[in-house]
């Protein structure tokens, strides 16, 4: 067990807090360049946008609330960065700016800021601007075909999950449709490796998450392989299911929590009204993290009975 | 086997995707008043479920049997709250017996699930659905389930929140109303299930 | 008779402002959240539950002297249902469409903890006028939160506000407004600012006392 998962509530220091976002950054950085290339410049401003408003909107409740300001910290800045990641490189400007006021003010201000929020604030950003705008968030007029710099007319497409044929290399290299930080696998691995080498982050949580997807997309009948490269599964299990705030502390409840995701994620492809269900299997897995925290504690306050159930209602 | 997983996702979607706080509003007076805990939240949240199941049953028996050959319809309002105001004495005077220390967490709540939202309309609900009597029962149970998953799930992040620097205006009703807003958009996620 | 007068308009006042129903004591937030997707759809649910106060209130103040206390409460929600059957009635035959769409929020105007606590908290001890006021300025304390709520919901979800489009047609409604999760932010948000106001104005009365005291 490595002392950042150990620790509660996590993170005391500035100090610290800045040398672990600046190593997740570090991780989403080939994701991001290979986004870049893969939608043009058009990307860059949608991900340039959304860190910038983030970080602004974190200095300016901080500044209004009269707190101490803490933006170098580099919270808000990854917060933006994946928040940028998981939109379409078609978005127009007010789009991240509306998903960073979700991020920063409602989720995490608003419950106390850093190590407080319950939700994972890029996620629910996600779903905010999913719920408000659809017809940019999904469906055929939503994604780019990649460009990489052609100079050609983006021609919008459905992702592959709705029916984009793609072939499997494709789809590990990131030659598709898609929001900007889901696409390239291979970029996404890369950043596992660092993080888990940098300890950031343990295996636990992407690899119980993708491990029971897999599993589960088998027994429905789909072939796993391309259900693990399609969609931003692999993204979500790997930077924003991790989220420490928001996933459980105890490696119980870690298995737990990521097998639900990967549940989820299954069942509402498979069987919901949404092509994808990454971001909202993991916003579930949020919200039943402090009962998975409170159950599985060791000794004293076991109650595995009703974490079973708890789990099951769930799933 | 058709039939069976028909009703698997009758289940499903009145637990998830129909949730009644997430979706359809209706019991949010305890969702909010009696989520501060997790294990008072799970009481209360048992308890409407045996007196929505209940009350399910016997209403829609009493508007079949009764209302309708008399052609007094317009009557299920005040015939069903008379229904589930008898239930929920019979309830309260089980927990009293059974465990005391639930009673007294549960408090006011306890005989005001009479006036919970979720328990007529679910009896309303059965009969502008048109449900047979087995659907009702099975809407009344799930539906109440799904009630129980919610407040559950809401108390353990109360409790979790307890400790966090939330600004005072939002401490209390206001601060849970955003919170249950967040989680209703993560149930979003499930619609589209079992229907 | 001036002071009857007085009490009888800070007992309007009470429930528009100092107890407002919605904002101040945070009770019917069922209704509330599911009626206010459109500012006429907030404004109809409010009419609707201001009837029925008035009459549940005149109803149970003549009735007070005469209801035993033990068997008051099923009393007070057989008054209070059979007004609802009258709005439920009307609305049914006057006004088909705004019925279709609040739906089974009408029925269960019974079971919305406002009317059955004015019933106990007032109607049962007071006398009919001041009871029939208090239930007039209940109805409009509630009526006048949820249109607000019913006016921001429409606003932002869907660019009009009671049906006049006011943003535009190149204004994209944000959609999430006028479904289930809009209705909590929204009253959460709502209800954050009446704190902020409050307690603004609570502070401000204490600053004055001190000074008086000093």
């Amino acid at each position: 067990m490595k002392l950042y998962l150990s620790t509660a509530p996590h993170i005391r220091s500035e100090q610290n807090t800045q040398s672990l976002m600046r190593d997740v950054i570090i991780a989403l950085l080939p994701t991001t360049a290979a986004g870049i290339f893969f939608f043009g410049l058009s990307a860059a401003m949608v991900i340039a946008l959304s860190v910038v408003s983030c970080v602004l909107f974190e200095y300016l409740w901080q500044r209004i609330t009269k707190q101490p300001i803490r933006i170098s910290d580099l919270s808000a800045a990854v917060t933006g960065l994946i928040l940028g990641l998981n939109l379409p490189s078609t978005a127009p400007w007010w789009m991240p700016v509306i998903g960073a006021l979700f991020a920063i003010v409602v989720t995490k201000q608003l419950f106390g800021g850093i190590g407080d929020n319950f939700l994972n604030p890029a996620l629910v950003a996600r779903a905010v601007l999913l719920a408000s705008w659809p017809a940019r968030m999904t469906g055929a007029t939503a994604y780019a075909i990649p460009t990489m710099w052609s100079g050609a007319d983006a021609v919008t497409s459905a992702t592959p999950l709705a029916g984009y044929e793609a072939s499997t290399m494709d789809l590990f290299l990131g030659n598709i449709p898609g929001t900007i930080g889901e696409v390239c696998k291979a970029a996404i691995l890369l950043g596992l490796v660092y993080m888990l080498v940098r300890k950031v982050i343990t295996w636990r949580i992407p690899v119980v998450f993708l491990a029971v997807f897999a599993v589960l997309s088998l027994l429905v009948g789909e072939n796993p392989v391309v259900e693990l490269l399609s969609g931003g599964v692999l993204f979500g299990a790997v930077f924003m299911a991790t989220d420490y705030t928001t996933s459980p502390m105890t490696p119980n409840g870690q298995y737990l929590y990521a097998a639900l995701c990967g549940v989820l994620v299954c069942v509402i492809r498979n069987f919901g009204a949404y092509p994808e269900g990454v971001t909202y299997a993991i916003l579930i897995g949020n919200i039943v993290t402090p009962l998975l925290d409170k159950y599985s504690r060791p000794k004293l306050y076991g109650k595995p009975k009703k974490e079973k159930k708890e789990a099951k209602a769930n799933g | 086997m058709n039939e069976i997983a028909k009703i698997l996702l009758f289940m499903v979607s009145c637990v998830l995707s129909n949730n009644y706080i997430f979706s359809r509003f209706l019991g949010c007076c305890p969702f909010l008043g009696v989520s501060s805990k997790v294990e008072t939240a799970a009481g209360m949240g048992v308890a409407v479920t045996f007196v929505m199941a209940i009350a399910s049953l016997f209403t829609k028996l009493l508007y079949d049997l009764v209302l309708v050959p008399l052609n007094l319809g317009y009557l299920n309002t005040i015939s069903f709250i008379i229904v589930i105001a008898g239930l929920v004495q019979l309830v309260e005077m089980f927990i009293k017996k059974a465990s005391p220390s639930l009673y007294k967490a549960l408090g006011i709540y306890l005989p005001l699930i009479t006036t919970n939202c979720a328990v007529l309309g679910v009896t309303i609900l059965n009969i502008s659905s048109g449900y047979n009597l087995f659907y009702s029962i099975l809407n009344g149970t799930f539906g109440a389930l799904g009630f129980l998953l919610a407040i559950v799930l809401m108390a353990g992040v109360r409790e979790r929140l307890e400790t966090s620097k939330v600004p005072e205006c939002l401490k209390g009703f206001s601060g849970s109303l955003i919170i249950a807003g967040l989680m209703a958009i993560a149930f979003m996620g499930f619609s589209g299930l079992g229907n | 008779m001036a002071k009857n007068q007085k009490s009888l308009s800070s007992v309007f006042m009470n429930g528009i402002i100092t107890e407002n129903p919605t904002l101040r004591l945070v009770l019917g937030t069922c209704p509330t959240l599911a009626t206010t997707t459109s500012a006429i759809n907030a404004l109809g649910m409010g009419a609707a539950a201001t009837f029925v106060l008035i009459g549940s209130n005149t109803v149970i103040s003549l009735l007070r002297n005469i209801i035993p206390d033990k068997v008051r409460i099923p009393a007070f929600i057989a008054v209070i249902c059979t007004f609802v059957t009258i709005v439920q009635m009307v609305m049914q035959a006057f006004l088909p469409s705004l019925y279709e769409s609040l739906g089974m929020f009408i029925p269960l105007i019974v079971v919305n903890c406002i009317i059955l606590a004015r019933a106990e908290a007032f109607a049962s001890k007071n006398g009919v006028l001041a009871s029939a006021v208090d239930g007039l300025g209940m109805g409009l304390g509630f009526t006048l939160a949820i249109t607000v709520m019913g006016i921001i919901r429409e606003l932002i979800g869907n660019g009009t506000v009671f049906g006049i489009n006011l943003l535009g047609a190149g204004y994209e409604p944000m959609l999430l407004m006028v479904l289930a999760p809009g209705g909590f932010l929204v009253f959460g948000g709502v209800l954050a600012v009446a704190n902020l106001i409050t307690a603004r104005a609570e502070k401000k009365k204490k600053d004055e006392k001190g000074v008086i005291h000093a």
